[in-house]
């Protein structure tokens, strides 16, 4: 469709104009008017992204005031009311957001197709992925919510001090909680929601760097193991920048070759060979870098285990979710906006990238000792199956993809939901850090048996077994590939799949299968911690609730990662000695399990009416 | 699942080939959703139910059965042409693969309903015994009757993708029963050895199935048949049509311990033994001779892919009976034993349309003496602590007079003594596999012998078992006091004799072939290269010689059976070691997977930072600045990123030359 044709489609309202009538929601580009220097913008298609940038400054405003005052030397250190007032703030932004591009979504004009113009397109592909980052966000901001019964919540008290620092140690004490944290994932929400929307080269540049600096940030922020999570933090934000640095790099070459920065504009210029295809289709690889880095493909994926090992938990399971689905929606943007003039040179390199990433996230993933660490070899290997979906370049091929980053996306809240809450419990009974050593999980299944049940039930989806969403996610991308001649692909990942069940296997056995290490006096303990923590619930409840466990976060393990190239020193993982046991919390993690794991089953069971919709979606690609 | 079945229920809808269901057909996802809903309810329960549950557990397959005979009379009321009934119940997958989740009830299904519901119900009612002092009985009836459902649903589906369904719930529940002491870690080692070979084979189904799929565009069994059947008469698709027949065997062979996939099998008999009966002997490993038969329009195109059927089953045949020779383990020689007679049912279905009527009735009456020996094993075990080696048994006869009597049926039945029932079903394979196809004399020579040498093996190592159980000196230890097992136990197992003394000679005469051979593609008798009558005398010929030869050496008075087994030559040797199978899974898979894993993981840790070190020792050695500043592994992790760069600018810069 050419871009006159959507001019005339696209019914944009002058800024000056008075404000739009609700009739006249039909999302269009929020385009400029190709001649005049007037700028239009269409604010209610924009909103879903206006209102979580929006109500991420104000929570930002909300913590400046906050701070202005200063605390009393004893008494709590912080308003009773911030961190509540914060957390709700979030969650009903997003959860606005959400509904906002849901109704876009349903009344979105089918017939405007994809190829929009504007620095920023609101079209039926872009609303469906701002949709799918809502729902996980806005899972992953119940995840950062929740705290222990005991008042301690992933994260740091006070991210600034430093680790085993009497400050630190100080700001425990008065119990200090670090509330920045929903404005950073606000930012990094409105980021993610805005990127795969970008229409223009620069619009995806500042969208990356919105959603990415917020998490270079969050990673740094784990309440145990201080250490990792710093280093954590410090090696996602070098290699961050490198990765945006080619990202960048690849943009001006594409600028250079084109003279477009808008995604339309390249589109069309792509069409009429001008002999400097070669800059240009360089230029497209090394944006293409920028964006396979952020989606944890190999081989840009070195980051992924270090970083999800170190960052808190919550974090984890938002980056894991909502990066990947803002990415990729980028990156099929970018894909499909230059595919059919480069298609003999992309091929090839999708190709490589997408059977290295499988056969890396695979492979590595065998050895893995840590949970959270297998979880992030398993995010670069599924990384790679959307990637085959995205390599088949077809109808099919996005419809199954798209399929693929909601079902996968919501999955791994779940599963990283249940990680946040399997805590370590040493010899003498107290509560630690997160367990995530696999030896910590053996025996799971019978301390905390609804936790481990619904961790298998996440494992068999991310396995891609029948009746969970993840198979017919699964069998959508690879069928897809078979379909667009590219069956080497889809059997390389179906052996990968196939292979990747044995790890998933190996932690299920290990839940279900395997007796407890240190036998029967370690499991006493574990119990009864679990029971202390139902009397330290009661004892929060009425306001009394000592500072007992909350302040034994900084054991031993906690410094594990004081050596330098920590996280990598000990790849397979590491873990502390105690058994993992589920915690008892407010419960807005196990909502938040429970409502991943209600999507994992329905949509394992009845796929139906959600692949007919990615199938419409996909339609509108001709 | 079951609100699937519920909401569309009414939906059943006609289709082209497959005639409107009657009542019974429309009614037969109630078969599946019985025993499924008893295993749920049992594992919700909790220890509530562990005083009542097994009851409950016993109920469920035998309304399921009940239902199955209602069904079967309702269908043998129909004219033979309207048999085939496809049952639509609920809308699937139908936007992303126009598919309706449905149940195909038809001859052939139907035949395999009756199996597992009968054979089933009895192990259910056999294991309340047997299980009777285990405190997670409740549980243990809970995964059978999961493992009934999920197999109803895999022979009832009418598309490959719900067939796979059940394929992966019977591999799951294979797998909890396996692993059901699973306090001993050596069970566990069994339970994912079987879950690893499965997920092979799960490899090959979904590989068949997106072939399919990316070429018919649909996985229903009558669109995928009619599209066969549609490319063939065009004359195309051969290379495709080989390439999923392939892939459906590769699936057979993970489900069914066919060769190369065959070595869990052995392991898996750490289960509790009635597992190994009804999951392990009669129903859930001859899954994939129902999909082989099942899947016999596409296989009637490809003679490629039928001949590897054929060899596999040959492979397969001779292999568990030379296995089944060395084993001293009762219930692995059984094993081998199954896998040997799957061989058999292998090699008929690759055989064509009449091999493939051979190979389910084969399936059947080895479900019922294959269960017989297994359930008689288990009696065995019961009277002798869980003892399992042969060697320490003998001169059972006197005191499990029912175990020895029953135990003597199957035996029988399996050597295809006339009139028992393998006679019926074993014959008649040997006899097909003499047809040579398609003026292929060497065909029918060469499986026609193999099937007929396996015969005489058989013979001997069955009666190896047979005689060092019942005869021969006793070689017990010391507190071993064999008694007979509680009539739970042994009500079953005469049923199970009654059927290996008469089934075979019963689906005979009722006509068995012509009831089935309707459901599957039309084909013709062949003439075997050698006269039926000769090839029935040499093969009882052999089975004599073969059970005379076991009888001197391990059942008569004067044999001397050693409690420890003596040196052996080579052969033997490598019978004991499952003809190194583990050894050369070893070498063959399993070393170059740890080699591939340790090669990717030292790469990704060492060769790159190696590399960046060594740079760093150059710098080093100029001014020991550049080593100062690296503080982590960030540089690798950087360096991999560039060099990630230069590979894919470096593909595309060839691409263009």
């Amino acid at each position: 469709m050419s871009p006159a044709s959507l001019a005339a489609l696209v019914a944009p309202v002058a800024l000056v104009a008075p404000p739009m009538p609700p009739a006249n929601v039909a999302p269009g580009g929020v385009a400029t008017a190709a001649a005049g220097a007037e700028i239009t913008i269409n604010w209610v298609t924009l909103s879903p992204v206006v209102i979580v940038l929006g109500a991420a400054i104000v929570s930002t405003l909300i913590e400046a005031a906050a701070a202005r005052r200063r605390p009393r030397p004893s008494g709590p250190a912080q308003p009773a009311y911030l961190r509540p007032l914060q957390a709700g703030l979030a969650l009903v932004a997003v959860a606005a957001a959400g509904l906002m591009a849901l109704r876009l979504a349903l009344e979105a004009d089918k017939s405007m197709g994809l190829n929009g113009d504007g620095a920023v397109v609101i079209d039926p592909v872009a609303l469906y992925l701002q949709l799918a980052v809502a729902c996980c966000a806005l899972l992953a901001l119940l995840v950062v919510a929740d705290r222990t019964v005991q008042g301690e919540s992933a994260f740091a008290p006070q991210a600034a001090a430093v680790p085993g620092s009497e400050y630190e140690a100080k700001a425990r004490q008065r119990r200090l909680s670090q509330t920045d944290v929903y404005p950073l994932v606000l930012f990094a929400t409105g980021g993610m929601m805005l990127f795969p929307a970008a229409g223009d080269l620069i619009t995806l540049f500042v969208a990356l760097e919105v959603l990415s600096l917020p998490l270079y940030l969050l990673s740094g922020m784990a309440r145990h193991r201080r250490l990792w999570s710093q280093e954590a933090s410090l090696k996602y934000f070098l290699l961050g920048a490198f990765g945006s640095a080619f990202f960048l790099f690849g943009a001006a070459w594409v600028y250079g070759a084109t003279g477009a920065l808008r995604l339309s504009g390249i589109a069309a210029a792509v069409q009429s060979p001008t002999g400097l295809d070669p800059i240009l289709v360089v230029g497209v690889v090394l944006m293409l870098v920028g964006l396979f880095f952020k989606v944890g493909a190999a081989p840009f994926h070195s980051w992924t285990p270090d970083v999800y090992q170190g960052a808190p938990t919550p974090i984890t399971g938002f980056m894991a979710a909502c990066t990947k689905i803002a990415a990729f929606g980028a990156l099929l943007r970018i894909v499909y906006a230059v595919f059919q003039a480069l298609e003999w040179d992309l091929r090839p390199v999708l190709w490589t990238v997408a059977i290295l990433t499988m056969v890396v996230g695979t492979v590595i993933g065998l050895v893995q000792k840590d949970v959270k660490r297998l979880l992030a070899y398993s995010a670069i290997a599924h990384a790679g199956f959307i990637l085959v979906g995205v390599t088949s370049l077809t109808a099919e091929g996005l419809s199954g993809s798209l399929f693929y980053l909601f079902t996968y996306g919501i999955a791994s809240v779940g599963g990283f939901g249940v990680i946040a809450l399997v805590r370590e419990v040493d010899a003498e009974g107290h509560m630690r850090g997160e367990a995530t050593g696999l030896d910590q999980w053996r025996g799971l299944g019978r301390r905390s048996p609804v936790l481990a049940g619904a961790f298998a039930i996440f494992l068999l989806s991310f396995a891609g077994i029948p009746l969970t969403s993840g198979f017919v996610a699964k069998f959508a991308v690879f069928a897809a590939a078979f379909g667009a001649g590219a069956p080497a692909l889809a059997i390389i990942g179906l052996a990968c799949s196939a292979a990747a069940a044995c790890f998933y296997a190996r932690v299920i056995v290990a839940m279900f299968f395997e007796p407890a290490p240190g036998g029967e006096a370690a499991v006493g303990a574990a119990a009864e911690v679990g029971a202390a923590g139902l009397a330290g619930s009661a004892l929060a409840g009425s306001g009394l609730g000592g500072s007992g466990l909350g302040g034994s976060g900084l054991g031993g393990s906690g410094l594990g990662g004081a050596s330098p190239g920590g996280l990598g020193a000990d790849r397979s993982g590491v873990g502390g000695s105690g058994l993992g046991i589920g915690v008892r919390t407010l419960g807005l993690t196990q909502i938040a399990i429970a409502v991943s794991l209600a999507f994992t089953l329905v949509l394992g069971l009845v796929p139906g009416w959600f692949l007919h919709f990615t199938q419409e979606l996909s339609q509108l690609l001709s | 699942m079951i609100a699937n079945f519920v909401l569309a229920a009414a939906a059943a809808q006609d289709s082209a080939t497959a005639a409107a269901p009657s009542t019974a057909a429309s009614l037969s996802w109630l078969v599946i959703a019985v025993p499924l809903v008893s295993a749920a309810a049992l594992l919700l329960a909790g220890r509530r139910a562990d005083k009542w549950g097994h009851l409950v557990g016993v109920t469920a397959p035998s309304a399921a059965f009940g239902f199955g005979i209602w069904a079967f009379i309702d269908l043998l009321a129909r004219p033979v042409a309207d048999r085939v009934q496809d049952v639509d119940l609920a809308p699937w997958l139908t936007a992303g693969i126009g598919l309706d989740f449905g149940l195909r009830v038809d001859q052939l299904s139907l035949a395999f309903v009756l199996l597992v519901t009968f054979v089933g119900t009895l192990i259910h009612i056999y294991s309340i015994a047997y299980m009777a002092h285990d405190r997670d009985r409740r549980r243990f009836f809970a995964y059978l009757n999961f493992f009934v459902a999920a197999m109803l649903l895999l022979v009832l589906a009418n598309s490959y993708l719900v067939l796979f369904v059940g394929w992966e719930g019977v591999g799951l529940a294979s797998y909890l029963l396996i692993g059901f002491w699973n306090q001993r870690t050596d069970y566990a080692v069994a339970a994912k050895k079987a879950f690893v070979a499965n997920r092979v084979g799960d490899v090959g189904m979904l590989i068949a199935m997106m072939i399919m799929f990316a070429q018919f565009g649909t996985l229903s069994f009558e669109g995928v048949f009619g599209a066969v059947a549609a490319a063939a008469a065009a004359g195309g698709h051969t290379g495709t049509l080989t390439l999923i027949g392939l892939a459906l065997l590769l699936a057979a062979c993970g489900k069914s311990a066919q060769f190369p996939l065959q070595s869990w099998l052995g392991d898996a008999m750490a289960g509790p033994t009635p597992v190994s009966a009804l999951i392990h002997a009669a129903t859930m490993v001859t899954a994939g001779v129902y999909l082989v038969v099942r899947s016999g329009p596409i296989f009637e195109h490809t003679p490629g892919a039928r001949l590897a059927v054929l060899i596999v089953g040959a492979v397969t045949l001779l292999y568990g009976a030379v296995v089944g020779c060395a084993k001293d383990d009762m219930k692995k020689a059984l094993a081998a034993s199954t896998m040997s007679q799957i061989g058999y049912m292998m090699l008929a279905a690759g055989l064509g349309p009449v091999g493939g009527v051979f190979a389910i009735m084969h399936l059947l009456t080895h479900g019922f003496f294959k269960a017989g020996l297994f359930l008689g094993a288990g009696s065995v075990m019961h009277a002798m602590r869980d003892q399992v080696d042969m060697r320490r048994f003998g001169a059972l006869d006197k005191f499990m007079k029912v175990t020895w009597l029953t135990f003597m049926m199957g035996w029988l039945a399996i050597l295809g003594v006339p009139p028992f029932a393998g006679f019926f079903s074993k014959d008649k394979i040997i006899e097909q596999a003499f047809v040579a196809p398609d003026g292929q004399l060497w065909q029918g020579w060469v499986f026609g012998l193999v099937a007929l040498f396996g015969a005489g093996v058989t013979a001997f190592y069955m009666s190896r078992l047979f005689f060092m159980v019942f005869y021969g000196q006793a070689r017990w230890t010391d507190d071993q006091h064999p008694h007979e097992s509680p009539a739970l136990m042994t009500v079953p197992m005469i049923v199970l004799a009654l059927g290996s003394v008469g089934l075979g000679l019963i689906l005979t005469l009722v006509g068995f072939e012509d009831y089935l051979a309707p459901a599957l593609v039309e084909g013709h008798h062949g003439e075997p290269v050698m006269n039926a009558y000769v090839i029935m005398a040499a093969t009882l010929a052999l089975v004599v010689v073969g059970a005379w030869i076991a009888w001197v050496r391990f059942g008569s008075a004067k044999a001397q059976v050693p409690v420890l087994p003596p040196a052996a030559d080579g052969l033997v040797r490598a019978a004991r070691a499952d003809l190194y199978q583990d050894s050369l899974n070893d070498l063959l898979l399993v070393r170059p997977g740890q080699a591939l894993v340790q090669v990717s993981a030292k790469t990704d840790e060492q060769v790159v930072d190696g590399a960046v070190r060594g740079l760093a020792w150059l710098f080093q050695g100029v001014g020991g600045l550049i080593a100062r500043l690296q503080n982590g592994y960030v540089r690798s992790y950087a360096a991999t990123m560039l060099a990630g760069v230069i590979l894919l600018v470096a593909i595309i810069l060839a691409g263009r030359i």
